[in-house]
């Protein structure tokens, strides 16, 4: 079933359009990554999921209107912020308390069952936990919730790459199942990318991009490519070429190749999947510098 | 784990929902773990009187001896003093914190960025408004009154114990005090009077606490102030600061003002208040501030 619809989402704040008419359909049981520059956009489109913010154009929530039902629908959705949002005067027991008392599908034993693995103890504020330990917390919290859609804007954020790890291991394993939803922002590209299902490129309020994983892996190769050989390379109109250590690196739509030219490909060095991070500076790469400046 | 569903919003699951009462409660406890000052502050005040009390002691039974050469009528007074004075001191406690809370309920929430998370749980707008003016409109004045009770409660059995140890007859002492009827009024003054008539001035500040961006003092108190001088400069009339005045008084009434607790006790009669129509104009006045606060806090985000 579908988890989030949009049509023609659209936001502005003041003059600056934030959102410019988004068509977005997400099924239940994916992990959908929504990457972007700075101010494209993906804030303000998880708001509005959220019923944070109000928008025009449809959109629609595991069938409500978030704007409207933004209190009932938070019993089926979670959410973490980019940073961490839990009050720093709070103890993690009154936490616990709080989220027992208010939400209808939250686990108590279960979370405790999360905090014990790590050196949270019950009687400390939030204020007197690291980082890494407030965002453990939060995604204790968010697990024992059993919620259809998850929603993570930069849950990472200024960790160190050990919580980084454990951060989406424990959500793959002790969370993750076909009949949740996870929709994820980041810029840790790299780190999502084994994790997605399906991956959608946002700039400057437009979804300029979008596939599965399974499509992005069998659509899209990448050649290293030796300098005697690049000319020859290059006729192929690769979508985008960056210098690798005295070699070039050629990304290529296999889309745009007939059959003959894909298995040339071989023949000019290591073909391999690209990272995200190498297709979004492809396909963003040539309008990425002006979008700096639309910041609403 | 759920196992996949068809229906679009899962009724069955919804069946399970948390009442809203409970809801309710459960945010004003949040409110109490939050602004620990909502009890803090009326309990050291508290204490800081008692240890003033006990200088009033040592002089107390020569106080007693020189009361009772008085008139019935200024021996109560005389002997219900220092007792007016502890009410009157929790009194404005609660509404100084009252008012500290109101204006950083809503505000706090925002500059702390905690609002994303509270609004991550299935909490309405309404509910969270709501819980925040049941704080100073009841929680904070039933905190007042606990401790106002335990202090005079104290004070009547230190005062009884340095009588009796004086050799003094207590009697005298007694009789002027009824402890029970006291209670009684000051819950109701405090209910009723700082309760439900202040109740626009809190819904004021908790409606502007959830719309400044910053210095919501500035704004709680500037705009009336500006409404007043206005008006005095254009109109040389003086209404706007008057209904403030009396919606602080508690009433237009005066009302027995110098005679002290006993007096007042004589007058009272329950309905005194409540019948006043000033009292549901300003109820519907807060209804509305809540209701726009809670428009307000449905759209705001982190600043």
């Amino acid at each position: 079933m579908t988890c989030i619809e949009a049509r023609g989402l659209r936001k502005a704040f003041g003059t600056t359009i934030a959102l410019d008419g988004i068509d977005l359909r997400v099924e239940q049981g994916r992990i959908l990554g929504l990457i972007g520059p700075n101010g494209a956009g993906k804030s303000t489109v998880l708001n509005a999921i959220l019923g944070l913010i109000p928008y025009q154009g449809e959109l629609k929530v595991l069938g409500r209107d978030p704007w409207t039902e933004r209190d009932q629908l938070m019993c089926d959705v979670c959410f973490m912020a980019d940073v961490a949002v839990l009050p720093r005067w709070i103890r993690i027991s009154q936490v616990l308390d709080y989220v027992t008392g208010v939400h209808p599908r939250f686990d108590r034993a279960k979370a405790e069952g999360f905090l014990a693995k790590t050196t949270i103890r019950h009687a400390s504020t939030v204020r007197e936990l690291s980082k890494g330990m407030v965002t453990q917390l939060h995604l204790a919290l968010v697990m024992a919730i059993d919620a259809r859609l998850l929603v993570l804007d930069e849950p990472t954020l200024g960790l160190d790459i050990l919580y980084r790890k454990q951060f989406y291991d424990s959500l793959l394993n002790d969370y993750f199942d076909r009949s949740r939803t996870i929709v994820v922002t980041t810029h840790q590209v790299e780190e999502v990318q084994h994790v997605l299902t399906d991956l959608m490129f946002i700039d400057r309020g437009r979804i300029v991009f979008g596939c599965s994983m399974e499509e992005f892996e069998s659509r899209y190769a990448e050649v290293t490519v030796n300098p005697d050989r690049v000319t020859a390379a290059r006729a192929l109109k690769p979508i985008h070429e960056r210098p690798a250590l005295g070699r070039s690196i050629l990304l290529f739509d296999l889309m745009t190749l007939d059959k003959v030219d894909r298995q040339h490909l071989g023949a000019f060095g290591d073909v391999h999947t690209p990272g995200i991070a190498d297709l979004f500076v492809a396909i963003l790469g040539n309008t990425a510098g002006p979008s700096k400046g639309v910041r609403r | 784990m759920t196992t996949p569903s068809n229906a679009a919003p899962m009724p069955a699951d919804h069946s399970q929902a948390v009442s809203p009462t409970r809801l309710l409660s459960c945010s004003i406890r949040r409110e109490l773990w939050e602004h620990r000052s909502l009890y803090i502050a009326p309990l050291a005040v508290g204490a800081v009187f008692l240890i003033g009390f006990l200088f009033y002691l040592f002089r107390l039974p020569s106080h007693m001896r020189a009361i009772q050469a008085l008139d019935p009528m200024h021996q109560r007074a005389a002997i219900d003093q220092p007792y007016m004075i502890a009410a009157g001191l929790l009194m404005v406690t609660a509404m100084a914190v009252g008012a500290f809370y109101s204006m950083d309920a809503l505000h706090g929430e925002r500059r702390d960025r905690s609002i994303l998370f509270w609004k991550s749980m299935p909490v309405s707008d309404l509910t969270t408004v709501l819980s925040k003016a049941v704080i100073p409109v009841f929680v904070l004045q039933l905190i007042a009154f606990a401790v106002a009770v335990a202090v005079m409660g104290i004070m009547f059995f230190l005062s009884s114990a340095v009588l009796l140890a004086a050799g003094s007859s207590i009697a005298p002492f007694w009789s002027p005090l009824p402890i029970a009827r006291m209670s009684l009024l000051l819950l109701y003054h405090l209910v009723v009077v700082h309760g439900l008539w202040h109740a626009p001035f809190y819904g004021w500040m908790l409606m502007v606490s959830s719309w400044a961006r910053r210095a919501p003092f500035l704004w709680v108190v500037l705009p009336p102030l500006a409404i007043g001088i206005v008006e005095k400069l254009v109109f040389n009339t003086s209404h706007f600061t008057d209904m403030l005045l009396y919606h602080l008084g508690g009433s237009s009434d005066p009302g027995p003002k110098s005679g002290g607790l006993m007096d007042m006790l004589g007058h009272f009669h329950p309905g005194m208040l409540l019948s006043e129509s000033g009292l549901w104009t300003g109820l519907a006045a807060t209804a509305v501030f809540l209701a726009v606060a809670t428009r307000l806090r449905r759209g705001r985000e982190p600043i």
